[in-house]
């Protein structure tokens, strides 16, 4: 029996299936909780369907908000990996490049990104340019400091016995510098993912007009809170999958290393 | 030319730069962000009020200090976000680092709340606004409910990875010697989790502090996030920057008073 399932994932599973019955017993088997906080399990599958497969919420069915958001997230990530890793790159292989660009990011970073939202709603409006500007600001830092601690962190010796051998300084970089920082941008990178989600989910509900942001605010002014759990549900699903996708492609780019 | 390449030759690692040129460069760093700001400010290219320059912002910060605005002046808005942050924190802390070091010690506990703890770790901090607002309210309770959802998560997981990174032979010698399991716990495993503890500490301050912003440009009314709301209503941009500022400062100085208690820390009980 125990060969058959693992100890771990049978206790996972019955604990959850225990949290579900607590959940409809305090709502809609024994009715502890007043509907209004706690919505009943049937609740949050009537708003599901209704936002998936009936006439949608907030303007829009679940699958377009979700996909909105994505695409947003998307968006701003990929610009702050393709700006910030290479800026990391040259601070951390340049002194000159890293104390004239240092002051900058000791200016702004301990300003977390989140707090850049009014003033992107100024510059842009509630539209998708000022998501996309928040959320390029919130994995652009972190993209920048794990590249630059990336390149400091790579062993001398390494850089010391492809010199010897003749490599040029194109070389050292292509072949030294970057395979050597990738670990830790990866790393970088898997933050800010999620950090960009929570970023994303605070513009929305400052300001949206799709987006699961957009759902949980329309909820939220509704009083309906079995759409709010389907909106957190499916910022979850998100997050998790983006970051299941960012780890597919880690262990493509790092193939020299066993996975983790 | 050759010289350039001979300090190029190990890399970053073996290059250094001489304290003049550091200086200087530091320096020219610092100007140039200024200078690009006031250029660009003064240079008409944007209206005035989406982009103010430096001088503006500061004459709203110390104008902010005398007047209120929103409601309050510039102290009490602080001070209303770093009480609400202190309060959400500490919950936070209080809960989950005894949580984390039980689920290390007991692995019924790790087995019966890693689960529960995994379902709900990808829902971001801020998509708890609407439901805290529906069970706490927007006044305080809402707010410290994601500050606590924000800060939660690493208390947990350091306290876990401490508690497991402990090396058995202290628990083992320790049970050979007689302890109890409360003696263990309070003189073996506490003390060996402390410093990924204290590492985890920092983290989360950081996170519960990012969502006290959060949370204050979404509820309540008071705090910087609630008058930078406020100042991006009015169009009042230099109002906005002066409120980033504040934020900056305090989170900064979280983060330097979280150090430091990490430095002494090491100082006194020897490796991280």
């Amino acid at each position: 029996m125990t060969g058959v399932i693992p100890r771990r994932t049978l206790i996972g599973l019955s604990t959850i299936m225990v949290a579900l019955l607590l959940w409809w017993l305090a709502t809609s088997g024994l009715r502890l909780l007043n509907p209004l906080r706690l919505p009943s399990p049937q609740e949050v599958w009537a708003a599901f369907s209704q936002i998936t497969f009936g006439q949608g919420y907030g303007g829009a069915t679940l699958g377009q908000h979700a996909l909105h958001s994505l695409f947003l997230v998307a968006k701003g990530f990929s610009v702050a990996v393709i700006t910030g890793v290479p800026l990391g790159l040259l601070m951390g292989w340049s002194r000159h490049a890293e104390a004239l660009i240092n002051p900058i990011f000791l200016l702004l970073r301990p300003i977390p990104a989140l707090a850049w939202i009014p003033l992107a709603i100024v510059w842009f409006g509630i539209g998708d340019a000022g998501k996309i500007f928040v959320i390029w600001l919130t994995a652009f830092v972190p993209s920048v400091i794990n590249a630059f601690t990336g390149v400091r962190g790579v062993d001398t010796v390494l850089i010391a016995a492809a010199r010897t051998q003749g490599a040029s300084t194109p070389q050292v970089l292509r072949h030294v510098i970057i395979p050597g920082a990738m670990p830790l941008i990866f790393t970088g990178l898997r933050l800010s993912l999620q950090a960009s989600w929570t970023t994303l989910v605070a513009a929305e509900l400052v300001g949206a007009f799709f987006g699961l942001g957009r759902v949980l605010n329309v909820a939220g002014q509704d009083i309906f809170p079995g759409m709010i759990l389907v909106g957190m549900a499916a910022v979850a699903v998100c997050g998790a999958a983006t970051t299941w996708l960012l780890g597919l492609i880690e262990r493509r780019v790092i193939n020299w290393r066993p996975a983790v | 030319m050759t010289k350039r390449h001979d300090r190029n030759f190990l890399g970053p690692a073996g290059t250094s730069l001489s304290r003049g040129e550091f200086w200087t460069l530091t320096i020219a760093g610092f100007t140039l962000f200024f200078a690009i700001w006031s250029g660009v400010a003064a240079s008409g290219w944007l209206p005035p009020n989406l982009l103010p320059s430096p001088l503006v912002v500061w004459d709203t910060l110390v104008r902010l200090w005398h007047q209120p605005f929103a409601g309050h002046v510039y102290a009490e808005h602080q001070l209303a976000s770093i009480r609400r942050f202190l309060m959400g924190w500490a919950i936070a802390v209080g809960i989950g680092i005894p949580l984390g070091l039980l689920m290390g010690w007991y692995r019924i506990l790790d087995e019966i709340v890693t689960p529960l703890f995994d379902a709900i770790r990808f829902v971001a901090p801020l998509a708890w606004v609407p439901l805290a607002a529906l069970w706490f309210g927007t006044g305080i309770g809402g707010p410290l409910l994601i500050i606590f959802v924000g800060s939660f998560a690493p208390c947990v997981i350091s306290a876990y990875r401490g508690a497991r990174l402990v090396e058995t032979r202290f628990v083992e010698a320790a049970q050979t010697l007689g302890a109890s399991s409360r003696q263990i716990m309070a003189h073996v495993l506490i003390p060996g989790a402390l410093p990924s503890i204290i590492a985890g500490l920092r983290v989360s301050a950081g996170l519960g502090w990012q969502s006290l912003v959060g949370s204050e440009l979404i509820v309540v009314g008071a705090g910087l996030g609630y008058l930078m709301v406020q100042g991006q209503g009015n169009l009042n941009t230099s109002v906005v920057i002066a409120g980033m500022i504040g934020i900056g400062v305090v989170g900064f100085a979280i983060d330097v008073a979280l150090r430091a208690v990490e430095r002494a820390f090491n100082r006194k009980w020897g490796q991280a």
